[in-house]
């Protein structure tokens, strides 16, 4: 790929929603009149100075912001190269960075005056964090969960249900997030008036992509200020696992314009990329549109979606947010890849160096951390966004590595 | 030839005091070998203009129906390229029903703008419609489209406002293809009290004839519509009754038949 020189990468996306040829807006007819006064109704609302006021306060005293930038210096010393950093989403209230955008999201649904929220959900951790804010905002929540999914994250099934949300276990398709995504879009075309539904990812149709990164920026934000504190200088690279992109281009996207700091996704390579089971929509797909956007695709000759597989719920999407696929394509950004096992590896290592346990989404990017250290080499600085925390993989986990989990 | 038949399609209806009768069939399903006969015979049965729906995986607009017919086509192999062949054949013994390739973008996208348009005129098919492409973005498949006279066909819904039915109706050609209900394909039953004063908005804006889709079931249903539009779409529900009677073993070609004699008679006008 040829890397072009962009003066201001904030400038995306384009007034019709396009970062280069990816994104846009594809969906029904029915559904159009509704993003157009999404659209509007976030342009209005994001440099509202009570809206601003409102977000910032619940991100401080609801999630607990700012997060930690901690320096992990056992890890460090394992690899013996960079000085390695995690940003500390994992300690956010509901135990991910998913939460940031659902409350930006929801104090929008409110001014837009709806009265139902809808979600899809992966992992759960975006299904939690909207049960969350509904919860908090007194609006019914509907959760769509692939029935695959709702086995393997139980733990939070459990909790969306506590927290007085429905969840709605969707069995087309391969019953995982994309087949979730799908029921979530049926749903708000069944329900155009009083339903807003808050996407969890940095995908779908414009306005989301860039609504979601907007919310989720914080993360970089804070990351920037925290390592010129603790360093006096800006990270050599930043390190972020891919699923849809949404805690990626939240670290990200403060730094894209620091054009020295090297930027690494690392997507879910599941069995192998050289196999079928993998979710790398990057390394093994190519451009196509899918739930309202354009861009990297797991897809066949014919333009189906291919099933992509992950030990990871989170990162099981065959697809991958427009403005990653623009980074890939302008070269800003390199992308690397991590199987089940590695990831598993990667997990075990950081509890027992680190005493977190990460999720398995982040232990993605933990498998690669070694070599990017190495890589930078001593002296350098490398921050790494801890997506979020393990809790509600235990079970995956100890079934993986097969281990009695009472035992 | 291509938009010229979807005209003389309606114009047909409208001689012999009727609303066009519009079926919906999936290509592949049940079988690819039983859909090249339905669409022999729901053609024969009354069908002016067969909508042909090429499967994807991903229908987000489709209710349960559709959404099951598509997950069988797949499983069929059926693909867009076989759905062209489906047509070439068809026109070979027919050249009078108009038909409609409806469905999502990515196998457009997938074949390339020019190749798919190509096809389109190649095999006999006269208008598209691509559920997940809205006029703000389908300038590749319009040009495509136009460059090889196949009409364009767009959705106008219940939340489609008088501001915006003017940029869907700009560039179509064929007919509008209105949506009864804000929901998916085979749910919601059609209220036609409720969409009178709107489909009679989007007659007077297109200057085209307007076929009224989503929510018809029944004769009584078919009826009622067709006194309000120049022609009425049904899809769920034959893709039903088609699935179920092959599925216990009946003759469901036939019951196609039948089912396209039943409703074009139904969609008498008053």
């Amino acid at each position: 790929m040829n890397k072009q020189l962009h003066n201001d990468w904030s400038a995306y996306p384009d007034e019709n929603g396009r970062f280069g040829q990816f994104g846009g807006r594809f969906v029904a007819e029915t559904l159009m009149p509704n993003i157009l006064a999404l659209e509007e109704a976030y342009n209005k609302y994001k440099d509202d100075e009570d809206f601003k006021t409102e977000f910032s306060g619940l991100m401080t005293h609801y999630v607990g912001r700012p997060s930690p930038l901690y320096f992990a210096e056992r890890l460090t010393e394992y690899y013996g190269g960079a000085k390695i950093y995690f940003k500390r989403e994992e300690l956010n209230h509901t135990g991910a960075h998913k939460i940031n955008n659902c409350l930006g999201q929801i104090l929008l649904a409110k001014r837009m005056g709806k009265t139902r929220i809808i979600a899809e959900t992966g992992a759960g951790q975006h299904g939690v964090a909207t049960a969350t804010v509904c919860a908090r905002f007194g609006l019914p929540c509907m959760v769509y969960m692939g029935a695959k999914d709702v086995e393997r994250q139980s733990p939070n099934v459990f909790r969306m249900k506590l927290l007085g949300a429905e969840v709605n276990p969707v069995t087309s398709g391969t019953q995982t997030l994309k087949d979730a995504m799908n029921e979530a879009l049926r749903d708000w075309v069944s329900n155009p008036h009083d339903t807003f539904y808050i996407i969890g990812t940095a995908a779908g149709p414009h306005p989301y992509p860039q609504m979601v990164r907007d919310f989720q920026s914080v993360i970089g934000k804070e990351a920037k200020e925290q390592i010129l504190a603790a360093e006096g200088r800006l990270p050599d690279a930043i390190v972020a696992c891919i699923g849809g992109g949404s805690n990626a281009l939240g670290l990200f996207h403060p730094f894209l314009n620091d054009e020295n700091v090297k930027i690494y996704g690392v997507e879910a390579a599941g069995l192998g990329l050289d196999t079928d089971k993998h979710a790398a929509a990057m390394a093994g797909g190519r451009p196509g549109v899918l739930h309202g956007n354009r861009t990297y695709l797991l897809q066949d000759d014919d333009g189906q979606i291919l099933d992509a597989h992950s030990i990871s719920a989170g990162l099981d999407y065959p697809g991958v947010g427009p403005e990653l696929s623009f980074l890939k394509d302008t070269g800003r950004a390199t992308y690397l890849s991590t199987t089940d096992d590695e990831a598993l590896e990667a997990f075990q290592l950081c509890s027992r160096l680190e005493g977190i346990l990460p999720a398995l989404e982040p232990s993605h990017a933990l498998a690669r951390i070694g070599e990017i250290a190495k890589d930078i080499g001593k002296g350098g600085v490398v921050v790494l966004n801890i997506s979020g925390r393990g809790d509600k993989d235990i079970f995956t986990i100890a079934n993986a590595i097969g281990t009695d989990i009472g035992g | 030839m291509p938009v010229s038949r979807i005209s003389k399609a309606f114009e047909n209806a409208k001689a012999e005091n009727r609303a066009a009768l519009v079926l919906y069939t999936m290509a592949g399903d049940p079988t690819p070998e039983i859909s090249a006969k339905i669409l022999e015979n729901i053609a024969e049965g009354g069908a002016d203009i067969i909508e042909i729906g090429f499967p994807f995986s991903d229908p987000m607009a489709d209710g349960i129906s559709i959404q099951k017919a598509a997950i069988r086509a797949l499983e069929n192999k059926m693909t867009l390229k076989k759905t062209f062949e489906l047509v070439r054949n068809f026109r070979v013994k027919n050249q009078n029903t108009a038909i409609v390739l409806m469905g999502y973008l990515n196998p457009i996208e997938s074949m390339g703008y020019a190749k798919f348009a190509q096809n389109c005129a190649d095999c006999g098919v006269d208008g598209v419609i691509a559920v997940d492409d809205p006029p703000e973005e389908d300038m590749e498949l319009r040009t495509g489209l136009k460059a090889n006279d196949v009409a364009l066909i767009r959705l106008a819904t219940p939340t489609t406002d008088e501001h915006r039915l003017k940029k869907v109706i700009k560039d179509i050609s064929g007919f509008v293809y209105y949506v009864s209900v804000a929901g998916v394909t085979g749910t919601k039953a059609i209220d036609t009290d409720a969409i009178k004063d709107k489909v009679s908005l989007v007659k007077s804006a297109a200057k085209l004839p307007v076929a009224i889709g989503f929510g018809i079931r029944t004769e009584e249903a078919a009826h009622n519509t067709a006194q309000l539009a120049d022609g009425i779409v049904i899809g769920a529900a034959l893709v039903d009754i088609v699935f179920n009677a092959y599925k216990d073993g009946n003759d469901c070609v036939k019951i196609a038949k039948d089912f396209a004699m039943r409703m074009k008679n139904a969609a008498v006008k008053n």
